[in-house]
């Protein structure tokens, strides 16, 4: 399987890391294309389901991109999404899948280099595999 | 409550190997709040062995279904429906009741157990449960404070505390366990009955339940 054939689904909260992937658009700051954004109200929101399904339908990376610790708009909504990648994790395991395709990431808005930066490594490392 | 935990996945697959399609059925109930086999649980189990077989390069095609209250026959009936007929087994992700109801009812299609039932219980904090009751049939709670000791002490004295308590109120088989009758202690004096605790107890009547357990209400 090509790169290109292999996605990457980035779970963005609307306040942080949507943000961040905005900027970096505006910044003309160049990442691997095979990223699927998608816009969420916070990292809260995505559940353990979601991740599991991204990869059921295909995709061979999740970030779920939330606000620095301390920063939620609603509380602890990042520190909920952490605790779920972290079993996410172990789920994916017990099938066989490398935890290391789900990561959790924290962003201030203005983070559009570690935006870039975050997508080009999760690329290399479902590449390398 | 009934507190039951997940079979390891390895099992599970184990026992659907030679499958290609079946139906995963939640239970709404004890299951649901014990995180063990409520509609999350089925979404994360059906969906961790769809991912393992596509990896294994099998085909299996899993449906879901959440029935209210797996152990009753009408509920199961009224949900499942026509479902039953498309699979080839049934995983339940109910109790050892909810397992047994759909295995009478559905006697041509076999059903596999998803869940260990593990005992009836409480939830004391979020993702902590706590057994409370064994169902012996002869309930000792009016001398106890509202305690089990039956299940709640290590041993399932009557008449404790045994000497190996530790300091702090703790039991000797596991320091991180509140000994039974330390509580039934501090409870009955709080309550101003202590001298509840220095009378004896003839051993439990363990035979009151026959096994198999059956209840038939005087109305019926």
């Amino acid at each position: 399987m090509t790169r290109e054939n292999k996605k990457i689904i980035a779970f963005c909260c609307a306040e942080s890391a949507y943000r961040a992937a905005d900027r970096a658009g505006r910044l003309r700051i160049r990442y691997p294309d095979n990223v699927r954004v998608i816009r969420i109200p916070c990292a809260g929101r995505v559940s353990v389901l979601h991740i599991l399904k991204a990869f059921e339908k295909g995709a061979a990376g999740v970030l779920v991109m939330g606000c620095q610790e301390g920063a939620c708009r609603h509380l602890t909504g990042n520190i909920r999404a952490k605790e779920r990648v972290k079993y996410a994790k172990d789920l994916l395991k017990e099938v066989g899948i490398n935890g290391q395709r789900v990561k959790m990431v924290n962003f201030s808005p203005d983070m559009a280099q570690k935006f870039a930066r975050e997508i080009e490594e999760m690329a290399e490392k479902i590449k390398e595999e | 409550m009934i507190i039951a935990e997940r079979k390891p996945l390895e099992e599970i697959r184990n026992m659907l190997a030679g499958y290609k399609r079946i139906l995963v059925v939640g239970c709404g109930t004890c299951v649901t709040i014990c995180w063990a086999g409520g509609e999350k649980e089925v979404g994360i189990l059906s969906s961790q062995l769809r991912l393992a077989s596509s990896k294994d390069g099998n085909e299996l095609s899993v449906m879901e279904a959440v029935v209210e209250r797996q152990c009753e026959k009408e509920m199961v009936l009224e949900e499942l429906g026509d479902k039953v007929q498309e699979v080839e087994a049934i995983l339940s992700m109910g109790c050892g009741a909810g397992v047994q109801t759909m295995a009478e009812l559905f006697e041509e299609k076999p059903i596999f157990p998803a869940l260990n039932t593990t005992f009836i219980g409480m939830p004391e904090k979020e993702g902590l449960w706590l057994e409370m009751c064994g169902a012996c049939g002869d309930c000792f709670l009016d001398r106890t404070g509202g305690i089990c000791p039956v299940v709640r002490c290590a041993k399932g004295l009557l008449n404790g505390p045994c000497g190996g308590t530790r300091k702090g109120g703790k039991c000797e088989i596991d320091p991180e366990k509140d000994c039974a009758w330390v509580l039934i202690y501090r409870r009955l004096e709080k309550q101003g009955r202590l001298a509840l605790m220095r009378k004896y107890y003839e051993p439990k009547n363990y035979r009151v339940v026959k096994r198999p357990g059956k209840i038939e209400a005087l109305e019926a």
